[in-house]
């Protein structure tokens, strides 16, 4: 079942070259709804409890024990509930899409493929397969079907995250020289945590995984790569990238290193919690100086991510209260997605603006909401909801991380965390002054080009942002589903 | 002793087809001499069967100098694999040839060289296949007779002469020191002979094997054959002796050195990849790209015979990374006799113009930076653990730092394969070399998904 879920969109993408050009986009927008099917109904099997659903291990490099090892568990399945409905929504967006439209779908399908594998492999080898060609996957997408300087932002991704993945790789090979008997298999190496005795082998390791995956989150200083890769990729792609890639890495953290290097997770910890407050009020300050819109939610999203590693930090900070150290880890997952509907649909919203009048300069636009209201409302709630306001799905998020980081009862957290709490306004003022300057205020020289949305645009924004309401309003489905999985976490980190 | 020639099966196979060829090509008409092509790559696929067949079998010591083991049967498949594809992608270039028939038998025996360097465990029988396995490239190289040919041909030989009589000497030392030529004899031979002679004569051992594999500092005619000789020549001067190469460095560094060549052999890698992979940035001749990426590649393949002896990863790492290496440049020479463009700028837009040709040469050259699931990538990701575990973590971290780089020239081939300018609208792929191309790709994938069974066959 969850093999077919992974490979679906890769056989409709090998097959959509058959298809007859005009029913494309159509036969991308049914694979990703009925992918998105697919996982709920997974969702709705596995239930709130504990443990792993639809696991299955086949042998695939026995001589260095790396297998086809995949299970959902709750942490991955709000994930791969997030990416189905990313990539639809994507989908739906891109129905009037004209250039290369089958090459566009094929490599969409391809990176669902890819991402929704990354969430439900339990190999470090499968994980990292999928972790690469990732990186391939939207090199791709940048280069055929981005804007301005898109041969050079394409460059600069690739070369900085794969990168990033190799370090990843030397450090998942660490993992498998340290364990004994040496192995790639996830499940074996959380059970039997690797380097027991050598700590400082461990700390190495925990460095080449966080340099890896703090490259592909991205946290300061390693973020250098975001803002030029958004801000001329696609809005599809962008949506795709801040959406779904970055929490490749935040999910690594939680998945790999907590559980199989609890001893310097722990050891580390006040490392984590500091670049985690560096990344949330550096993002969020540069953010606010910024005049292209694509960017400024660019470095939003290094804020709300470095939201997410300031929890993970806070929870392995030893002597801390377990259970706020529990409600970080669950409001870290949450976050992780959270971030991926809203910012989805702001890197959508921005994807309209450009549509319509090929920039994104905050400067020259004003008072939007006459002639396109549709569209101010949903830049209105989709700014809202980034900014974490009471009712939507990013207060729920942030609320739990900074209360389990100030909570957890050391002075480090307590610290970190209030200074953390500076970073939601900073962000709610940039969102505030984004709002004053283009939706309302005086019209701007390129305003009178805006028109209101379009009805696939409608239809790619509004589920994302209930879901955010949904998720605001009623988290418990979310959390039950979270909560086990935090609880175990802390558990192993603990060890 | 054992001195069964059907232990030698699959080099008899190559033997018999290059005496065949050459008595049928003596006496077929000009235009009927393609049959001396058939007879070739018959002999070589029966070769590849008796490969297989005798890979099944035990380990085990044929005439004192022949090792038939792991390291002999991947030598054996490999070489013999890599040549029916070359042989394939000669054959449209060099029909009606005055001299076609010779041309298909130098590579055989050129060939034949190359697995008897990857399997013997004795140091004169490594000489003489040495120069089997060379002299007939010298002459392949210079086949077109023009003057970029000539010069390759000439460079490649003075070259070869010079490292050869180097290794040459080394043997001598090493025969002096270790009191024998056999590999276990030198193995407890080395143990109570002076150090300093032992490293003079491994270092001067080193020098012919380091050529044969391409490698600095014997690099240097790399570049110059791959752009001077026959685009199929070129294929096979950078593919197939170098698994041998490989194999016999290996080998050598696993079975007679006890405490293994870490330190000389690793600096050795980190130039090797280091300079290739800097050379490589500028190029815009695809040939020449191409052969300074042999050239970076070479360096990661030394990664895991520098671990010889200090790791159980190394002996599949190297084993897996050479396989993985010949079906992948393989498969970017086939492209490149496809469509017969050396410039960068001439691929321009070949997605569009033959989308099975460009999308090979996407695979060959996402394969070359080790993206899975690629066969590269399972020997990169083998190299990297030889690496780690034989803690050299910083060869790792160079090789690492090495494949980033290298992602930017062969980014610099991809992108303009997505070009719009239809400039490959009068390119025609030859079919036959189309056919190797694709095929190589296939082979790439399929070599990295199922590798679990391809390692454990070996």
């Amino acid at each position: 079942m969850l093999t077919l879920v992974i490979f679906l969109p890769l056989a409709a993408a090998l097959v959509l070259p058959g298809v007859p050009r005009r029913a494309v986009p159509w036969t991308w927008t049914g694979v990703s709804a009925t992918e998105l099917a697919l996982v709920v109904a997974m969702w709705a099997v596995h239930g709130t409890g504990g443990g792993t659903s639809f696991e299955t291990d086949v042998r695939w490099i026995p001589s260095v024990r790396a297998g086809y090892h995949v299970g959902v568990d709750g942490l991955s399945l709000p994930l791969l509930a997030m990416t189905a409905v990313l990539f639809t929504s994507c989908a739906v967006y891109s129905l009037r899409q004209t250039r290369r439209v089958r090459a566009y779908a094929m490599l969409f399908l391809f990176l669902e493929t890819v991402c929704v594998g990354l969430f439900a492999a339990l190999d470090l080898l499968l994980f990292f397969v999928f972790f690469d060609l990732s990186i391939v996957g939207m090199y791709f997408v940048i280069l055929l079907w981005g804007h301005e300087n898109r041969a050079r932002s394409a460059l600069m991704f690739f070369l900085y995250t794969f990168l990033g993945s190799l370090v990843l790789l030397l450090g998942f090979i660490g993992l498998y020289l340290g364990a004994d008997p040496h192995t790639f298999d996830m499940t074996e190496l959380t059970r039997t945590p690797p380097f027991a005795g050598s700590s400082g082998l461990a700390g190495l390791t925990l460095l080449a995984v966080g340099i890896g995956l703090g490259i592909k989150t991205p946290v300061v200083p390693f973020h250098t790569w975001l803002p030029p890769a958004h801000t001329d990729a696609p809005a599809a792609g962008s949506a795709i990238l801040a959406g779904v890639m970055l929490k490749m890495g935040t999910y690594g953290l939680v998945r790999i290193a907590m559980p199989m290097l609890p001893d310097a997770w722990r050891r580390y910890a006040l490392v984590m919690l500091v670049v985690g407050l560096v990344s949330v009020l550096y993002g969020a300050f540069v953010a606010l100086a910024q005049d292209n819109v694509k960017r400024l939610v660019a470095y939003t999203s290094v804020n709300h991510m470095g939201y997410i590693v300031l929890a993970l930090g806070a929870a392995g900070v030893p002597g801390g209260d377990a259970d706020a150290q529990r409600l970080a880890v669950t409001g870290a997952v949450t976050q992780m997605v959270s971030h991926g509907l809203v910012t989805g649909a702001l890197f959508l919203l921005c994807g309209v603006l450009h549509d319509r009048a090929a920039s994104y300069d905050i400067g020259r636009f004003g008072g939007i909401a006459r002639p396109a209201p549709v569209y101010a409302g949903l830049v209105a709630v989709a700014a809202f909801a980034s900014l974490g306001l009471p009712g939507l799905s990013g207060f729920i998020a942030e609320f739990q991380i900074l209360a389990g980081t100030i909570g957890s009862g050391t002075t480090a957290t307590a610290v970190t965390g209030a200074l953390a709490v500076t970073g939601i306004l900073v962000t709610a003022a940039l969102f505030l002054r984004l709002l004053h300057k283009v939706v309302l205020g005086p019209p701007g020289e390129l305003t009178s080009r805006v028109t209101d949305v379009r009805r696939p645009e409608l239809a790619a924004l509004v589920p994302l942002l209930v879901l955010s309401l949904l998720i605001g309003v009623v988290p418990r489905v979310l959390l039950d589903t979270i909560e086990p999985l935090s609880a175990m976490v802390i558990a192993l980190v603990g060890r | 002793m054992n001195e069964n020639p059907a232990d030698l099966a699959p080099e008899l196979c190559v033997l018999i087809a290059a005496v065949l060829g050459l008595v049928n090509g003596l006496f077929l008409p000009r235009t009927q001499q393609w049959r001396v092509a058939v007879i070739c790559a018959a002999g070589l696929v029966a070769g590849l069967a008796a490969a297989g067949v005798a890979a099944t079998r035990a380990d085990l010591m044929a005439f004192d100098a022949f090792m038939i083991d792991p390291i002999t049967h991947v030598t054996r498949i490999a070489v013999l694999g890599s040549t029916l594809l070359a042989v394939v992608l000669a054959a449209r270039p060099v029909h009606g040839h005055p001299r076609e028939s010779e041309h298909y038998v130098l590579i055989l025996l050129s060939a034949l060289g190359t697995i008897a360097l990857g399997a013997t465990s004795d140091l004169l029988v490594l000489v003489a296949a040495y120069l089997l396995a060379s002299i007939p490239a010298y002459a392949l190289a210079g086949f077109g007779k023009d003057a970029p040919g000539t010069e390759a041909a000439l460079k490649y030989y003075l070259m070869g002469a010079l490292l050869g009589v180097l290794m040459l000497g080394g043997v001598t030392l090493l025969f002096g020191v270790g009191r024998g030529t056999g590999y276990p004899v030198l193995r407890a031979g080395f143990a109570d002979a002076p150090s300093a002679a032992v490293a003079v004569g491994v270092v001067a051992l080193l020098a012919g094997l380091l050529f044969k594999a391409g490698a600095v500092p014997g690099h240097f005619w790399v570049p110059d054959v791959t752009q001077g000789a026959p685009p199929a020549i070129a294929a096979y001067v950078t593919t197939v002796p170098k698994i041998g190469a490989f194999a016999a460095l290996y080998r050598f560094g696993a079975e007679t050195l006890p405490d293994g060549w870490p330190v000389v052999v690793a600096v050795v890698a980190a130039a090797t990849m280091t300079l290739g992979n800097l050379a490589a940035f500028g190029q815009d001749n695809v040939r020449r790209l191409l052969a300074y990426s042999t050239v970076s590649q070479a360096g990661y393949l030394l990664v895991p015979v520098a671990m010889a002896g200090r790791t159980d990863l190394a002996e599949p790492a190297v084993l897996y990374y050479v396989a993985a290496y010949a079906v992948t440049n393989l498969g970017a020479f086939a492209v490149v006799l496809a469509t017969g463009r050396d410039d960068l700028a001439g691929y321009t837009g070949l997605l569009r113009g033959s989308p099975l040709v460009g999308l090979s040469l996407v695979v060959c050259l996402l394969g070359f930076i080790g993206t899975p699931p690629t066969a590269v990538f399972v020997g990169k990701v083998l190299m990297f653990g030889a690496a780690l575990d034989g803690d050299y973590a910083w060869l790792a971290v160079v090789a690492a730092v090495n494949t980033v780089a290298s992602v930017f020239y062969y980014l610099r081939w991809i992108v303009p394969l997505f070009g719009r300018q239809p400039s490959c609208d009068t390119i025609h792929p030859s079919r036959s070399a189309a056919a190797v191309a694709v095929a190589a790709a296939v082979v790439s994938v399929a070599l990295g998904i199922g590798s679990g069974i391809a390692l454990a066959a070996s």
